[in-house]
């Protein structure tokens, strides 16, 4: 029997990156575990916003990290319901290398009725040395709880 | 950063921000509307996340680059610009983005020289209806004199 896992890489691993404003900016799907999914975002011009000092914009590592600790939750959930984050936040520990493809793993550490609690990091290449660390929260409707765990 | 050709744009009524490359990604301009700096996101089917929904990242995206322009725009002129890098952004999402044109503006809570903490809000039809909210830290990096 395929595990939920299996099922989330099969049917949601395409879906990633057929979201528009993930296909826009080129996010991909690359693994998920028991409880965590992996995804990576590969270097686009497009998300600097300092050119001549090669800083990135914000937007493209939320985009990505939101994207990646809310599969992580719908996993956790053991079920694809509808759910919405309610807040991210985001520490930029150190700039991603020059053109690096930033590769984002997220995991969901705690699921209550309403709740899931996730974190996660983006590396470029060595998860030992993240550029950049992340904590939210998804809000799930409370009255569909299906067997994920606790 | 293409600092100066920024303040001196920021210091305009109004204009494109293409000189921004994640800015000309999400096709953002800007207006001064009673002074305040306001950006303006147009609604476009790129900007979509969960069905007929904005992705909170373009959000999140458009509520950064509302902190750092204002920001950018509050230096002292004349002066050589710093590079302004965020250390950690809180996003909160309040409401769900609707597929039409979103605004942001950001207030500054503490102008430092070293550190600027910013508060974003973005809204659709309602100022008053905040759909999204950021609280940023940036840190400002001088060039050598």
């Amino acid at each position: 029997m395929t595990s939920f896992a299996e099922q989330v890489g099969q049917f949601m691993g395409p879906f990633v990156g057929r979201v528009p404003h993930n296909k826009q900016l080129g996010l991909r799907f690359v693994a998920t575990g028991d409880r965590w999914v992996e995804l990576q975002l590969p270097f686009s011009p497009q998300f600097l916003v300092d050119p001549d000092h090669g800083v990135w914009a914000s937007g493209p590592i939320i985009t990505l990290m939101d994207t990646c600790v809310g599969m992580a939750s719908m996993l956790a959930r053991g079920a694809f319901e509808p759910h919405a984050t309610l807040d991210l936040r985001t520490d930029y520990v150190r700039s991603p290398k020059p053109q690096a493809t930033v590769t984002a793993r997220g995991e969901c550490y705690r699921m209550t009725r309403q709740i899931a609690f996730v974190r996660g990091l983006a590396h470029d290449g060595d998860p030992a040395d993240p550029i950049a660390h992340v904590a939210g929260t998804f809000m799930f409707a409370a009255s569909k709880l299906a067997g994920g765990w606790q | 950063m293409t600092n100066p050709a920024l303040a001196t744009l920021l210091r305009g009524p109004a204009g494109r921000l293409d000189l921004l490359p994640y800015a000309a990604l999400l096709d953002l301009a800007f207006e001064r509307v009673d002074g305040e700096l306001q950006l303006v996101m147009p609604f476009a089917d790129t900007l979509i996340g969960s069905p007929g929904r904005l992705h909170g990242g373009a959000i999140s995206g458009l509520l950064e680059l509302a902190g750092l322009l204002t920001v950018i725009a509050a230096q002292p002129d004349g002066e050589a610009l710093p590079r302004v890098r965020p250390v950690t952004v809180t996003v909160d999402f309040m409401r769900e983005g609707a597929p039409q044109e979103t605004r942001a503006a950001a207030s500054i809570t503490k102008l430092g020289r070293r550190v600027v903490n910013v508060h974003a809000q973005a809204w659709q039809a309602d100022r008053a209806r905040p759909i999204t909210a950021a609280h940023i830290n940036f840190v400002l990096d001088w060039p050598e004199k």
